[in-house]
């Protein structure tokens, strides 16, 4: 049904719709009222499952993966410095192959504190071994959320929701939360093949000697690349029964036979394409909405490239020392293609620094050099920089 | 597409009236977004809130750079520097005030709308929240939507004593405006 909801608030009504057994959650700004509305709806009886209250990030990570390890079905959500005390647990639930969801309300990290959006935190645990998605609005990240549990239980690894903290889950807008009979249907109850069981003891989280490593983390690799094609099918099954598509691995808008690309992740999207119907005297442009960052979908994103002579990578996080994360990806991806288009990289809009329309007419006007510049940060203001790094 | 700035300090329900305007809105069938652009959450604190309204689907996530129409909560606000910043040339100004237009310059004086807001809060909540007062004299002044719809949403975030002293907070607020000056259709 189509409401009026903050994306906290719709988020929360979601993961009550996939029914997990057990959440733990520290809350952490901008995620608070993800977590606030879940134990709401725990005390009103409109939720039926263990919501454990923790001490920390560690602990809730620490308490879903024991949880999940047992067999049940598990939710937990954090942001920015949350993330990163989770980090050591991450590893380990994905390592371990336990079957999970969190939502990431993206956030700044530390130092300078910042409590606004962008995404270093879910960046910085690119490597964890979870798959990661990126919403472009709160319509996807509720259908996101769904079709999260479906990958993890079919993959048998850990699924990152990502979706912009403020930006999103602060802002209240139209939303179609589905039916529970819709979900039901779609997600069938949990049932973890490796759950611990007394009456057949198995071990969780040994030690693994040079003997085995490398093939655990080679198992691990595959599985992740090979969860590209859950991904698909159950936004796929998804489309079926709710009409909606949350974006696959990728989404594409914008005329096929433009010239100039500008690849996302999140909600700056819709920003960008509202700009590309305002500028109408600015060349026609693709928008290219990575939501599948974990598997990186090398292919899909080499065939939405094709025929252009420019791709701009916006995104909201960089390798400090190097440049943009994504970016040096993307070139990695499209390395050897016919006519690679010449890949120009900026970040926008840490730490909240707000992303306004005329972003895409900067964009543009950056790219008429002949050759790329190096990377930067878009919406500096230079004035704004100590004095000793003005010339920088 | 019409777009609304709403000014106010923590704690006088700022980003509440911003969700108020736009499930209004939505409940309407209309589009809409709100949001807030927090600076550090504290009360008495200056803070913004946004919002949107449109026939179509609102895809944009910036911030309200040019709003049709402010919504400012404490009138002590005015002096801040860049407060009526980017409001368009035929836009209005709501103000939470008791004194005359005539406290105010020329330069804004034909946008201004006073509302003792405050003072009407007091009067049937026992308490100095301006924010549903202010938006029940916005959708008389603007014809935006009816006044049934902001009861609607009242309706779906409180209940008993606290609802019914709003709704005839707003209803004393939608007595005080006699005109409609700032007609406007989401349509147009």
């Amino acid at each position: 049904m189509r409401k009026a909801l903050e994306g906290s608030q719709a988020i929360a009504l979601t993961v009550a719709l996939c029914r997990p057994q057990v959440v733990a959650a520290y809350p952490i700004t901008p995620q608070t009222h993800i977590v606030e509305n879940i134990a709401k709806l725990v005390a009103d009886g409109k939720m039926d499952c263990e919501l454990v209250s923790v001490e920390s990030e560690f602990s809730a990570a620490s308490l879903v993966l024991g949880a999940a390890c047992a067999g049940s079905r598990t939710y937990t959500a954090s942001a920015s410095q949350g993330i990163l005390l989770m980090s050591e647990v991450l590893y380990n639930i994905a390592g371990l192959r336990i079957p999970m969801v969190m939502t990431c309300a993206n956030r700044a990290l530390s130092a300078p504190l910042s409590i606004w959006n962008d995404q270093q935190d879910s960046m910085a645990v690119r490597d964890a071994g979870w798959i990661q998605l990126y919403c472009a609005n709160n319509q996807e990240a509720v259908d996101t959320t769904i079709q999260a549990y479906r990958i993890a239980e079919a993959t048998e690894l850990p699924v990152m929701v990502c979706m912009d903290g403020f930006t999103l889950t602060h802002t209240l807008e139209p939303i179609d939360i589905p039916e529970q009979a819709m979900v039901d249907a779609y997600l069938p109850p949990f049932n973890f093949a490796r759950a611990l069981d007394p009456a057949n003891p198995i071990s969780i989280g040994t030690l693994v000697s040079p003997d085995h490593y490398p093939e655990a983390r080679h198992s691990h690799h595959h599985a992740l690349l090979d969860a590209a094609d859950e991904i698909i099918a159950a936004d796929a099954d998804w489309q079926q029964l709710s009409g909606r598509s949350a974006g696959g691995l990728l989404s594409v808008s914008g005329p096929d036979d433009a010239r100039i690309g500008i690849l996302t992740l999140g909600s700056i999207v819709g920003t960008l394409s509202d700009a590309s119907d305002l500028y109408t005297d600015l060349p026609a442009t693709k928008l290219i909405n990575l939501r599948a960052f974990r598997p990186f979908p090398v292919d899909a994103l080499r065939f939405a490239c094709s025929g252009l002579t420019d791709l701009i990578v916006l995104e909201r996080a960089l390798s400090p020392g190097f440049g943009g994360i994504v970016a040096a990806e993307v070139h990695a991806a499209l390395a050897g293609m016919q006519d690679v288009p010449r890949i120009h990289s900026f970040a926008v809009g840490l730490g909240g620094r707000d992303i306004p329309l005329e972003i895409y007419r900067t964009l543009h006007r950056k790219i008429d050099a002949a050759e790329p510049g190096p990377f930067s940060i878009i919406d500096v203001e230079r004035d704004r920089l100590p004095v000793e790094d003005h010339g920088i | 597409m019409i777009e609304v700035r709403i000014h106010g300090r923590g704690g006088q329900g700022n980003v509440v009236a911003a969700y108020l305007l736009a499930t209004a809105a939505i409940n309407e069938g209309w589009h809409a977004q709100a949001f807030p652009a927090f600076g550090a959450e504290r009360r008495g604190a200056p803070v913004v809130a946004f919002v949107r309204i449109d026939h179509t689907p609102i895809s944009r996530r910036c911030q309200v750079v040019s709003p049709d129409f402010l919504i400012i909560q404490d009138e002590a606000l005015m002096n801040i520097p860049g407060i009526t910043e980017g409001l368009k040339a035929d836009g209005g100004i709501l103000l939470n005030s008791s004194k005359d237009s005539d406290s105010y310059s020329n330069e804004i004086d034909g946008k201004l709308v006073l509302l003792p807001a405050t003072q009407l809060a007091q009067q049937h909540l026992g308490r100095p929240v301006p924010n549903t007062a202010l938006l029940s004299a916005f959708l008389e002044l603007t014809d935006l939507l009816p006044q049934q719809s902001l009861i609607k949403s009242l309706e779906e975030r409180f209940k008993g004593a606290v609802l019914e002293k709003n709704i005839a907070l707003i209803k004393a607020a939608a007595e005080t405006i006699t005109d409609n000056p700032w007609k406007m259709t989401i349509n147009a």
